[in-house]
C-alpha cells in the first residue's frame, strides 16, 4: 500500500506528463473498445439486414450470389424465375406469404426493384422492424415509385418528382425508359440497409416499361404509350427472386428441399440468416484487421508510457537514493516503478472506458441516423473485460522495463548519487 | 522528550555489552568496472554516543567508506560490525532492513521527496523499519512525534504546516532531513557533508540542534566532511588518510 501511495504521489508531482500519458492510453483504449462496439454493431446490423423472411428463392445459383443480388442489390441474377414457378411456390400449404422481386433496371446507379405492396408489410430488418415512410406513401398508380432515403438525399427528390428509369444497372445508361416516367409517391425513412439505395416500383410497372421491348432493346416502330399500357395485361412472365415467409419455421428445411428439387425449372432456396453468416465470414477479415490495428495503437500508447517513465528516471535517481537510505530495497524501487506503470495504465483504461461510453451515449443517435448503424450501449462483455484486464497487466509489465533499469541504477548508485 | 532516551535505550540493541557502535577491521573493497578503485581500512571504531568528524578531501574514498558503513556494498574482505552485528554476513535485502533499523542518514543536499509533505518525509524510515516505528510510537502519535522533532530542530509551526518540501530553504530542508534521520531513535547518525550548502552561522546552529537531539537519543554521530573548521563541534576528528589507503588505477 505504501508503495502504491508513494508511486501515486510521485506521479502527482509530474502530473502534466502523467496526464498526457494517461490520455494517450485512454484514447487507445477508447479506440480498441470503440472498434469492438462498431464491429458488434456492424455485425448485428448486417445480420439484421433482412429478418422475418424464412427463405429467399431464385434461379439456381450459389447462396451468396442469390443473397447478394436479392438483398444487397450487388451483382446480377444468373437467370429468372418463371411466373408459374412463383405461383406454384405461393400455393404450397406451408407458405404464409410470398413477395416477388424483379430487378434489372436502375436510376442514376440506384437499383430499381419491382415488387408488390406486400413487400412493405413483410420485408423486415433489425429485430423485425418495418419500413417507415418519411414522406408520402406506397405506390397507388402504376407509375408510382417509392424511393429509399439515400436515393432521396443524394438526388434531392421530393414526393411528386418525376424520375426516369434506365434499362440495365450501370450508373450511366444510354437506354432509358423515357416514354414512361415515374412519380415519387413516397420516401422511406433511413434503415441502414440496402433499401435506402433502392427505387421501388410495382411489378406491373416493370412489366409495363418493358412491354414494347424484346431481347433487352426497344422494338423499333412498336412503342406503346403510357396510357395504352394501362389497358394491357401486365402479369409478369418472370421475376428475379422471391421472399418467402412460412407458417412454421419448422417447415423451413422441408420447403427448402422441395424448392431445390422443383422439377419444372432449376431453383435455389436459401435461408437468409445462414447466407448472411457465410457472407460475414468473408468480410470478417476486415474486422480482424481493424482489431489488430487498434491493438497496435494500445501497444504504441504503452510504449509512450515506458518512454515517459524512462526519461524521468535520471532526474529521479535522487528520489531512489533517498528511498534506499531509509531502507527501501532495490526490489522496492523496482516495485515503485512497476506500480507507476500499472497505475498509469489503470487510470488510462478507466478513463478510456468511461470516455467511450460517454461518447457512445452522445453520438449513438447521430451514428444511427447517418450510417444506419446501431451501436449497443451495454456493459463490456466478458471478452472485453478480459482485454481491459490484459491492457492493465501489459502496462504493469511494460512498467517493469524502466523499473529494471531503475533497479540496476539503484544497485549501482546506492544512496550516494551526486547531482 | 525524556522518555525518548529511556525507551530507545531498551530497543534494538543487539549487544549492550559492546561499547562500539561501529567497528571496521581489515576491510578491503574495490569497485568493479573500467576505473577500479580499491579502499583498504585496517581498523576504525566509533564508540556509542560519540560525535566523530571524518575528514578527507574529495576523491579520497569517502563515498566508498559511507557505502560500506551503511551496508550499500559488502566488503570483499574483513569485518564491519555495527552494534555487534557483522554486516558482511547479511544478505542484500537484510542489509537494507538493517540499515534503516540502525542508521539515520543525512545527505549533502536534496534530502527530501519533493512531492511528499514534511511530515511524510520525516516518517519515511518508519515505513521500512518496524523497530524504529515501535520506538517512535512509544512517544505518541507518529504525526505528533514528527512535529515535535521538527520544532525541536528549529522549524516553526507555520513552516511545518506548509506541506511542500520543495518550497523550503536549504537550511530548512537539512533540518527536516535531520528529523528524518533521528526519528525512531536509530543508534548511528551518518551525515555526508550536511552543512556544505549552509553559511557558518546556520551551520553552527544546525549542528547544535542535531547534537542536542542525538544526545537525547543516545545516538552516535559520524559526519564526513572536507572542512576542518567543523572540528570544534566534535568529540573526535579522524582523517580518512590515517585509517584507510586507497589505490586508484587504470585497467590492470
Amino acid at each position: 500500500m505504501m508503495i502504491v501511495r508513494l508511486a501515486f504521489q510521485s506521479l502527482l508531482n509530474r502530473w502534466v506528463t502523467a496526464l498526457l500519458t494517461v490520455l494517450a492510453i485512454a484514447m487507445s483504449v477508447m479506440l480498441l473498445l470503440g472498434v469492438e462496439k462498431v464491429r458488434t454493431g456492424a455485425r448485428e446490423s448486417f445480420a439484421d439486414t433482412i429478418s422475418g423472411t424464412d427463405l429467399i428463392v431464385g434461379a439456381r445459383s450459389g447462396s451468396l450470389n442469390l443473397l447478394l443480388y436479392s438483398v444487397f442489390r450487388i451483382g446480377n441474377a444468373t437467370n429468372n424465375v418463371t411466373w408459374k414457378s412463383y405461383q406454384d411456390i405461393a400455393k404450397m400449404p406451408e407458405v404464409s406469404w410470398i413477395v416477388p422481386l424483379s430487378l434489372g433496371d436502375s436510376h442514376h446507379g440506384f437499383r430499381v426493384l419491382g415488387t408488390n405492396a406486400d413487400y412493405f408489410t413483410h420485408y423486415k430488418f433489425r429485430h423485425g422492424q418495418m419500413m417507415q415512410f418519411a414522406a408520402g406513401g406506397r405506390f397507388k398508380d402504376l407509375f408510382d415509385a417509392v424511393i429509399g432515403s439515400d436515393v432521396a438525399e443524394q438526388l434531392g427528390y421530393k414526393v411528386g418528382d418525376k424520375i426516369i428509369v434506365a434499362h440495365g444497372v450501370g450508373s450511366i445508361s444510354f437506354i432509358e425508359h423515357e416514354d414512361k416516367p415515374f412519380r415519387v409517391s413516397g420516401i422511406l425513412a433511413k434503415t441502414g440497409t440496402p433499401i435506402d439505395r433502392t427505387v421501388h416500383v410495382s411489378l406491373e410497372a416493370i412489366e409495363a416499361i418493358h412491354i414494347d421491348w424484346q431481347n433487352g432493346a426497344p422494338v423499333p416502330g412498336q412503342s406503346v404509350s403510357a396510357d395504352e399500357v394501362r389497358k394491357m395485361d401486365l402479369t409478369p412472365r418472370a421475376i428475379t427472386a422471391a421472399l418467402v415467409g412460412l407458417n412454421s419455421r419448422l417447415a423451413t428445411f422441408k420447403v427448402q428441399r422441395r424448392i431445390n428439387d422443383y422439377q419444372e425449372e432449376p431453383l435455389s432456396a436459401i435461408m437468409p440468416g445462414v447466407a448472411l453468416q457465410e457472407l460475414w465470414g468473408l468480410i470478417g477479415t476486415a474486422e480482424t484487421a481493424l482489431s489488430v490495428v487498434s491493438a497496435m495503437v494500445v501497444a504504441t500508447a504503452l510504449l509512450g508510457m515506458v518512454t515517459m517513465i524512462l526519461t524521468t528516471l535520471n532526474e529521479r535517481r535522487r528520489e531512489m537514493a533517498i528511498l534506499r537510505s531509509v531502507g527501501a530495497t532495490p526490489m522496492t524501487v523496482l516495485g515503485l516503478l512497476a506500480a507507476e506503470g500499472g497505475l498509469l495504465t489503470l487510470a488510462g483504461v478507466i478513463l478510456g472506458t468511461v470516455g467511450l461510453y460517454a461518447g457512445l451515449y452522445f453520438a449513438q443517435p447521430y451514428i444511427d441516423h447517418a450510417y444506419g448503424l446501431s451501436l449497443p450501449i451495454d456493459p463490456p462483455r466478458p471478452d472485453e473485460w478480459l482485454k481491459l484486464g490484459a491492457i492493465v497487466v501489459a502496462g504493469f509489465l511494460a512498467g517493469l522495463l524502466p523499473a529494471l533499469r531503475a533497479y540496476r541504477l539503484s544497485l549501482a548508485d546506492g544512496m550516494m548519487v551526486r547531482i | 522528550m525524556n522518555e525518548l532516551v529511556v525507551t530507545s535505550s531498551k530497543a534494538g540493541r543487539e549487544s549492550a555489552s559492546s561499547l562500539d557502535a561501529v567497528s571496521f577491521s581489515n576491510v578491503e573493497y574495490s569497485w568493479p568496472g573500467p576505473s577500479p578503485f580499491k579502499l583498504t581500512i585496517a581498523g576504525f571504531k566509533l564508540r556509542r554516543g560519540e560525535k566523530l568528524l571524518l575528514l578527507g578531501p574529495s576523491g579520497s574514498g569517502k563515498s566508498t567508506f559511507l557505502s560500506l558503513l551503511a551496508g550499500i556494498v559488502a566488503p570483499d574482505r574483513g569485518r564491519i560490525d555495527i552494534t555487534g552485528t557483522d554486516m558482511a554476513e547479511l544478505s542484500g535485502a537484510a542489509r537494507d532492513r538493517f540499515r534503516v533499523d540502525h542508521f539515520g542518514i543525512i545527505f549533502q543536499m536534496f534530502n527530501l521527496l519533493p512531492y511528499a509533505s514534511l511530515i511524510d518525509n520525516v516518517l519515511l524510515p518508519l515505513r521500512f523499519s518496524s523497530v524504529r516505528r515501535a520506538n517512535a510510537l512509544r512517544e505518541g502519535a507518529l504525526d505528533e512525534v514528527a512535529r515535535r522533532l521538527l520544532s525541536a530542530l528549529g522549524l516553526d509551526e507555520t513552516v511545518i504546516a506548509s506541506s511542500r518540501a520543495a518550497s523550503l530553504s536549504v537550511g530548512q530542508q537539512q533540518r527536516v532531513a535531520a528529523a528524518r534521520a533521528l526519528i525512531g531513535a536509530p543508534q548511528i547518525i551518518v551525515a555526508d557533508e550536511p552543512t556544505s550548502a549552509l553559511d557558518r552561522n546556520t551551520e553552527g546552529a544546525f549542528l547544535k540542534l542535531l547534537f542536542t537531539q542525538s544526545e537525547k537519543a543516545d545516538a552516535s554521530v559520524i559526519m564526513v566532511s572536507h572542512d576542518e573548521g567543523l572540528a570544534t563541534h566534535f568529540d573526535r576528528v579522524v582523517r580518512l588518510d590515517d585509517i584507510a589507503t586507497s589505490q586508484r588505477g587504470g585497467r590492470s
